[in-house]
């Protein structure tokens, strides 16, 4: 699908984590807890991927993940050429420099001990040779950068607000010239007045600088101002991956359809003409996912097949990519036809 | 919501201060507001503004010291909370007043049974006997939706999950049958879809049982589905009241109006760019001599360095009655700043 765009700057095949659960005395091995299962998806270079779902879905396991501050269990993440899931440990820290994160709370992500300076030029001490002045140097640009008066260089964490210390956060990040940022929920611990501020700040960047970003959020508003495509995450699987545009106009994926009817519009005409599908229960566990569709114990539309067979996640419309069953005969109309037919032909490829 | 009558809860003049080692900090500052029966009364503000310490010093649950209730009077139905003996106040508390607090894990004892504290309200102030208040604490749980009632009476809140424990915390609120309840961010832990499940749950119950509802949040889209009069407050004190679809058609505070431009929406067109409040909240650590709003606000002139505004009506209905704001500035009439 992607033959007509330039190869994609971060490519993911088939993402799996798990965390393994081990009980008894003898601490056995008893099963897993699927954070990630099965995910895949691409990055254009200068893009904005959007990654939502509810806490707990694994959307923060794939960015961590992706960057290898876990060893994934299986699957291939590939940025700008090189397999990072599987490189050796020397070919990964030469590769670090490239790949960066952003954290969610600006709080626990900087040392209380350390200076700015020695915050934001700690990548510099680690990857290049420079000499101090140098990096003394950089550091100053990277504060012009993200908007940080040079008077505070030698400050420590605490002398400064939350949006002031995710501002250090992402000057950190920027150090090492990073073509491929993730962001983790960078604005969730930040006050609304304070997060406009931030994400303005990520998107000038973006600009100016030609990055990347994987943007991990569960504000859907904001991730439709930022993503120009969004992936909708459930239980460890991708529901729906479409450009922004579409998802929000029209989601396809019940789950993306719930999801988006539960946000709530800061306009009082539209939250009293809105309806809302409220779905029912909770979230399984992922320990013990559903065996079929992951969403099957919630989904206001289940069939008998969602309860059997897991979907796939198919381009059901251009750029449109759905894992349900509820699209998977307009998939396949081409080829068999009746519903029923492709229902009996998927158990029989699953079982 | 009528119009004129008593209302349940009449705050006067509220001003509460910690004192901390390095000096005082004015939390709350004037605050006054009514709240009539039946009628869900939105508190918006961000971190810092006020919002929770106004509503925990109405029951006195701050730790004092360092917090000292300085001024004002909290009536409920005509009675001083800020007069009453310990011992009244605990009568108050759970009985007449019902809280909800942001996080349901820490504000439920994780070793007593979901049932044990649903019924401890119930016998300490209804004085039912155990039987009773198994039957009302049955009652309660399936008020709130959860599934098979009366076996849950026996789990520990560790065995719920977010939302489950936030519908147990509204049970215990509601088990006395309150005049009033306060929920302080009730949803905010919660994920959209759980948050969506607890606010049809908080529609309905008003319905059915009508009682006044403080609900605190920062999240201007909750309160834009579910209350009838917003407060916002900025700096320790309300800059502007007003009842909900006019303070989102027609805000007149620059605060109230910067909020409304920075957060992007789901529906509509996509902006291009988000509006930004630049600056930080004041540190309260004097008295306000000056309006808390100016080092931001893009309508800064002489009078706001000088004089901290006092509210005043803006649609000629006297001052927490229709809507009223503390400011200056006279924003110019009838503009369409939320959607501009």
């Amino acid at each position: 699908m992607l033959d007509t765009r330039p190869a994609p700057l971060v490519q993911v095949e088939d993402l799996r984590m798990y965390f393994p659960i081990y009980t008894g005395i003898l601490r056995r091995h008893t099963g897993n807890v699927k954070a990630v299962d099965g995910v895949s998806f691409s990055i254009q270079a200068g893009e904005t991927l959007g990654l939502v779902g509810e806490s707990g879905c694994g959307k923060s396991t794939v960015g961590r993940a992706m960057l290898r501050l876990y060893e994934p269990t299986g699957g291939r993440v590939v940025i700008d050429g090189d397999d990072v899931a599987h490189l050796p440990p020397e070919a990964l820290r030469r590769k670090r420099p490239t790949m960066q994160m952003v954290f969610q709370d600006p709080q626990a992500s900087l040392n209380p001990r350390m200076t700015l300076a020695q915050i934001i030029s700690e990548p510099l001490d680690e990857h290049t040779d420079w000499s101090r002045d140098k990096k003394i140097e950089r550091v100053h640009e990277l504060m012009d950068q993200v908007g940080l008066n040079r008077r505070f260089i030698n400050r420590y964490p605490h002398e400064f607000s939350g949006g002031q210390r995710q501002r250090i956060g992402i000057a950190r990040a920027l150090a090492l010239n990073p073509r491929f940022i993730v962001c983790d929920e960078p604005i969730a611990a930040l006050d609304v007045s304070i997060q406009a501020q931030v994400v303005n700040l990520l998107e000038d960047l973006q600009d100016r600088l030609g990055l990347t970003y994987l943007f991990i959020s569960h504000d859907l508003s904001m991730v439709r101002h930022l993503a120009d495509r969004v992936a909708v995450m459930y239980l460890g699987r991708i529901a729906e991956l479409s450009p922004s545009a579409d998802l929000y106009a029209r989601p396809l994926h019940p789950y993306a359809e719930a999801l988006l009817s539960a946000v709530n519009e800061p306009d009082p005409a539209i939250a009293a003409r809105r309806k809302r599908i409220i779905l029912k229960g909770d979230v399984p566990s992922p320990a013990n996912p559903p065996v079929g569709c992951n969403f099957c114990t919630r989904c206001p539309k289940v069939m008998d097949i969602c309860r059997q067979v897991k979907p796939d996640l198919v381009e059901v419309e251009p750029g449109r990519l759905v894992a349900c069953h509820l699209f998977e005969s307009r998939q396949a109309a081409g080829t068999t036809g009746a519903p029923e037919a492709t229902e009996r032909n998927q158990q029989g490829v699953s079982q | 919501m009528a119009e004129g009558a008593a209302p349940v809860l009449d705050v006067r003049g509220l001003k509460t201060v910690f004192r901390t080692r390095g000096g005082e900090i004015h939390a709350v500052n004037d605050v006054s507001f009514q709240l009539r029966r039946g009628e869900l009364l939105g508190v918006v503000g961000e971190s810092g503004s006020g919002k929770s310490v106004t509503m925990m010093s109405l029951i006195r649950l701050l730790p004092s010291p360092p917090a000292d209730i300085r001024k004002g009077e909290v009536l409920l139905n005509g009675r001083d909370l800020l007069k009453m003996s310990p011992e009244a106040l605990r009568e108050v508390r759970g009985a007449r007043v019902g809280f909800v607090f942001q996080d349901p894990m820490t504000s439920l004892n994780p070793v007593f049974t979901v049932g044990d504290q649903i019924m401890e309200p119930l016998r300490e102030h209804l004085g039912m006997t155990k039987e009773m208040a198994e039957r009302r604490a049955v009652e309660l749980l399936e008020l709130v939706g959860i599934p098979d009632a009366r076996k849950r009476l026996k789990s520990y809140p560790h065995q719920f999950s977010g939302g489950m424990r936030q519908r147990v915390m509204i049970a215990i609120a509601l088990a006395c049958d309150p005049d009033v309840l306060i929920a302080d961010e009730p949803t905010t832990a919660l994920d959209v879809t759980i948050q969506a499940q607890i606010l049809e749950l908080v529609k309905d119950l008003r319905q059915k049982l009508g009682m006044a509802i403080i609900w605190i949040t920062h999240d201007l889209g909750v309160i834009a589905g579910i209350a009838d009069r917003v407060m916002v407050m900025y700096g320790g004190q309300v800059v502007e009241q007003a009842p909900v679809g006019e303070l989102f058609a027609n805000p007149q505070h620059p605060y109230t109006r910067a909020l409304l431009q920075t957060i992007p929406r789901i529906n509509g067109p996509r902006e291009t760019r988000l509006k930004v409040i630049e600056g930080q909240p004041p540190i309260l650590s004097a008295p306000l001599a000056a309006c808390p709003f100016r080092a931001r606000c893009e309508y800064r002139h002489d009078a706001c360095d000088r004089m901290n505004p006092a509210r005043r009506p803006v649609d000629g209905r006297p001052v927490g009655q229709g809507h009223d704001v503390a400011c200056h500035w006279q924003a110019p009439a009838r503009v369409e700043a939320a959607h501009a």
